[in-house]
């Protein structure tokens, strides 16, 4: 492996300091930082660092999020295919055939998202003077994961640009953005081209065309007609919907590696469950209507929730930064998103609102959590002070 | 009144090259030297000139803004070189040892019977007072002031660092002297802080809590956070274990003999050598341990975390007790940021087996990584026991938000209780230096 080191070390020259490609060393860095974990040493502060770093961290939530893109692409070929071949089963499509038709749909979508979103970052960084930072690893993967297959590719790409330019950039870059990249660029097509985001034709590939249904659950409670599927149906993600996120059990999965090595906060995730099944069961005391009847344990587990609450709800820059304010942020993350479904159904994804809505004010929530420290800091002073006068 | 402390967060770094626990004498420094540095905030004005003789004990310099805080000679002999840098800072002032160990002689006190103003003046003027720390800030005491109380901590967690308890091991009359001499200085209790099973348990004078728990619950600071937290305008002071004794030998002998107990560490230093070595306050690292090849080998006075970084031929740190060897990291390692990769560097991270692995662990200096944008939340409160919140205090230190950082605890907190911050932070964010620089800033704008 020396060469490749050699190789790297003579390509890198031109753009070392006082030479001529000095301002495009961040492009460089970016691909020799991501062969070889540099030789840097401390030089100052603690003489010895931890292992972990930004892209390992970064890395780990892509592999996480594996398992929902696999049985993503399976589904998206899955779900088009059985009405396409007239079967009466989802799981009847030869599994191999499902997966190769889901991939081809859904790796031109991945491409989009990585190329533009990676060239904006890019600039940026050169821009700015500093390396790429790695948020846009995970960040171009959900965006294709959270979108309807047929979305057109220039929708995906202006999208995606609209999100790292306005919803990133715009604030500083990686680390001071408000709100969550990937929701907004989700949340721009939905407003921008609600046509292509919304409605009951569009969840399956080639769904406005005849023969073809594409309804989601949502859709079809929104409109008062009772469920097909089954909670073990939905569970799985055997069901239509936005590219990765139906399948609860693939999320787990994801949400199970996250928390394991601490790279997802388990009380988000736990607490956003929480949230929801509380509003669900709330709901359900009432039951007015279709979508107020619609059993709690179903909300878990249709639609978008898992997969916004797991990953879209603990990226840590967006959601609040204290410990005990991702309980409640996470919490009124799931609790507002049944909500904003229940009430609004002309939205197909509540959570994806709500999570948007709680980013906004988790700085309100952290302002209240460290305001409570900071004033048991100054009670602590006062009868520090009352002690003194009495001495 | 004594309260046992049990800290639950931190983390205990588990590496190789620790020392013997047996004390030999070091070879004498054919130079020592006093580095201005070593107190930090301390602007030097000198009283002695290149080619001076001083004894052990007599003031080299003082402080330009309290002039009665001295600093003294630790050996006789000439003073040889006054090494200036940029704006003819000083940078070191070298003394070249006679051999001889002549000191002034300030005459014996009884520090059982003696008043606080006879130990403050003895204090100051025979040069011990450097070794007094006050919080906030950590840097040394104001002459004037009187604590509300005075922490010594005895018992150690820092990863490799020279074991208080066995340094202390044959000094414990003059260290109960020390603590009975500090005690007249405050209003409150001078608190001893110990691991369990010490030898410094009967010590009188003092509180003495026992404390257990992973490091950093031998930093001074956790333990006054955990006893007697410090509020704005109050003051506490923090003197080395090692430092009690020296100031209790000024007691029983009249004269200023700073000894420093070096526990030499570290996968680099040769095994042989690896043990404890009695010298004097500002030896030279050579002394200890010859010429090291520093291009592969870094010297650090000090522990892995906090230590300072020395080229050959300069002196130790005036505080530290440790001295660590370990090899420079730089070396590329292919694909290092893959999960589940490259476990044998410590870790406290979920995405490496390090912590589930065990065992101790060759360390070097290598980042690990690069600088990023602070991104990841919630591991910098695992390894900090403080009821503070650290990434809101290092924002408000960044931003040099004065009343936000008064709020958020700044005058609970020094450099050294952040050290395991800088250590496992994803974002390679140099914690220590920002809460420094807002220390800092605090001096100059508050006092």
């Amino acid at each position: 492996m020396k060469w490749v080191r050699n190789k790297l070390d003579q390509a890198r020259k031109p753009f070392e300091p006082g030479q001529k490609l000095e301002k495009f060393a961040p492009a460089i860095n970016a691909f020799d930082t991501f062969l070889y974990t540099p030789n840097h040493t401390t030089k100052k502060g603690a003489h010895i660092r931890d292992v972990v770093d930004l892209k390992r961290t970064m890395i780990t939530v892509v592999f996480a999020l594996v398992p929902a893109l696999l049985f993503g692409m399976w589904n998206t070929g899955a779900q088009y295919l059985y009405q396409d071949m007239g079967l009466d089963n989802v799981t009847d499509v030869p599994f191999w055939d499902a997966f190769i038709e889901g991939a081809l749909l859904v790796t031109p979508l991945i491409l989009v998202s990585y190329i533009v979103g990676l060239t904006i970052e890019f600039i940026f960084a050169i821009y700015r003077g500093h390396e790429v930072n790695e948020g846009y690893l995970v960040t171009g993967m959900l965006i294709p994961m959270i979108f309807p297959v047929d979305i057109p590719l220039w929708m995906l790409a202006i999208s995606v640009a609209f999100a790292v330019l306005i919803g990133k950039e715009a604030f500083g870059g990686t680390g001071m953005n408000i709100l969550n990249p990937a929701l907004t660029a989700r949340a721009f097509a939905f407003f921008a081209y609600p046509l292509y985001m919304s409605g009951n034709a569009i969840w399956v590939h080639e769904g406005a065309t005849d023969g073809i249904s594409g309804e989601t659950i949502l859709g079809t409670l929104a409109q008062g007609k009772s469920v097909a599927y089954s909670f073990f149906d939905a569970a799985a993600g055997f069901i239509p919907g936005s590219v990765s996120e139906t399948s609860t059990i693939a999320v787990l999965i994801g949400a199970a590696i996250l928390i394991l090595t601490k790279v997802g906060s388990w009380r988000i995730i736990l607490s956003g469950f929480a949230g929801a099944a509380i509003m669900g069961l709330i709901f359900n005391a009432f039951g007015l209507n279709a979508l107020m009847e619609f059993k709690w344990y179903m909300h878990l587990v249709v639609g978008g929730l898992s997969f916004g609450i797991v990953f879209m709800a603990t990226d840590p820059v967006s959601a609040a930064q204290t410990l005990k304010g991702k309980w409640i942020y996470g919490f009124l993350c799931g609790f507002f998103g049944v909500m904003i479904r229940v009430f609004n159904p002309a939205y197909p994804e509540g959570i994806m609102l709500a999570i948007l809505l709680m980013n906004v004010f988790a700085p309100t929530i952290d302002h209240y959590v460290v305001q409570a420290n900071v004033n048991k800091r100054k009670k602590r002073l006062s009868k520090a002070k009352a002690k003194l006068q009495t001495a | 009144m004594s309260k046992d402390i049990r800290v639950r967060k931190g983390l205990d770094l588990k590496l190789k090259g620790e020392a013997d626990k047996k004390i030999v004498n070091a070879p004498q420094s054919s130079i020592y030297a006093l580095k201005p540095a070593d107190f930090h905030a301390v602007v030097p004005k000198l009283v002695l000139k290149e080619g001076a003789s001083v004894k052990a004990g007599e003031t080299v310099f003082y402080s330009k803004y309290d002039e009665k805080v001295k600093f003294a000679a630790p050996v006789s002999g000439t003073i040889t070189e006054i090494l200036r840098g940029a704006k003819r800072r000083i940078l070191e002032v070298k003394i070249t040892a006679n051999g001889t160990n002549d000191a002034v002689n300030r005459g014996k006190l009884n520090p059982a019977s003696a008043s606080a103003d006879q130990v403050r003046s003895l204090l100051l003027e025979s040069g011990c007072w450097p070794f007094i720390i006050q919080r906030p800030y950590s840097i040394v005491a104001n002459s004037e002031d009187t604590p509300k109380s005075i922490f010594i901590s005895a018992y150690t967690t820092a990863p490799l660092a020279g074991d208080a308890e066995v340094i202390l091991a044959d000094k414990k009359e003059a260290f109960q002297a020390g603590v009975t001499a500090l005690s007249k200085l405050t209003t409150g209790a001078v608190h001893l802080c110990v691991g369990k099973g010490s030898d410094l348990k009967n010590i009188k004078d003092a509180e003495v809590h026992t404390v257990k728990g992973p490091h950093p619950a031998g930093n001074v600071g956790v333990q006054i956070h955990k006893l007697d937290p410090v509020n704005i305008g109050e003051r506490v002071w923090t003197v080395g274990a090692e430092d009690v004794a020296t100031i209790g030998n000024l007691f029983l002998t009249g004269e200023f003999k700073p000894e420093r107990t070096i526990a030499l560490v570290g996968t680099d230093a040769k095994e042989s050598d690896r043990k404890y070595y009695r010298t004097v306050v500002g030896a030279n690292v050579n002394s200890i341990v010859g010429t090291v090849d520093t291009d592969n080998t870094r010297i650090i006075s000090g522990d892995v975390l906090t230590g300072d970084k020395l080229s050959n031929d300069q002196p130790l740190n005036f505080y530290n007790n440790t001295l660590t060897l370990i090899p420079e990291g730089n070396e590329y390692a292919l694909l290092g940021w893959l999960p589940f990769t490259r476990n044998n560097v410590p870790s406290n991270a979920g995405t490496s087996f390090s912590r589930l692995l065990g065992g101790k662990r060759k360390v070097d200096t290598n980042l690990n990584g690069e600088e990023r944008a602070l991104v990841v939340t919630g591991e910098m409160e695992e390894v900090l026991p403080m009821d503070i919140y650290p990434l809101q205090l290092i924002k408000a230190c960044m931003s040099g938000d004065i009343e936000k950082m008064e709020n958020l605890g700044i005058y609970e907190v020094a450099p050294e209780d952040f050290a395991l911050i800088d250590f496992t932070n994803t974002s390679k964010l140099e914690a220590q230096e920002v809460i420094r620089l807002g220390l800092d800033l605090m001096i100059t704008e508050v006092g």
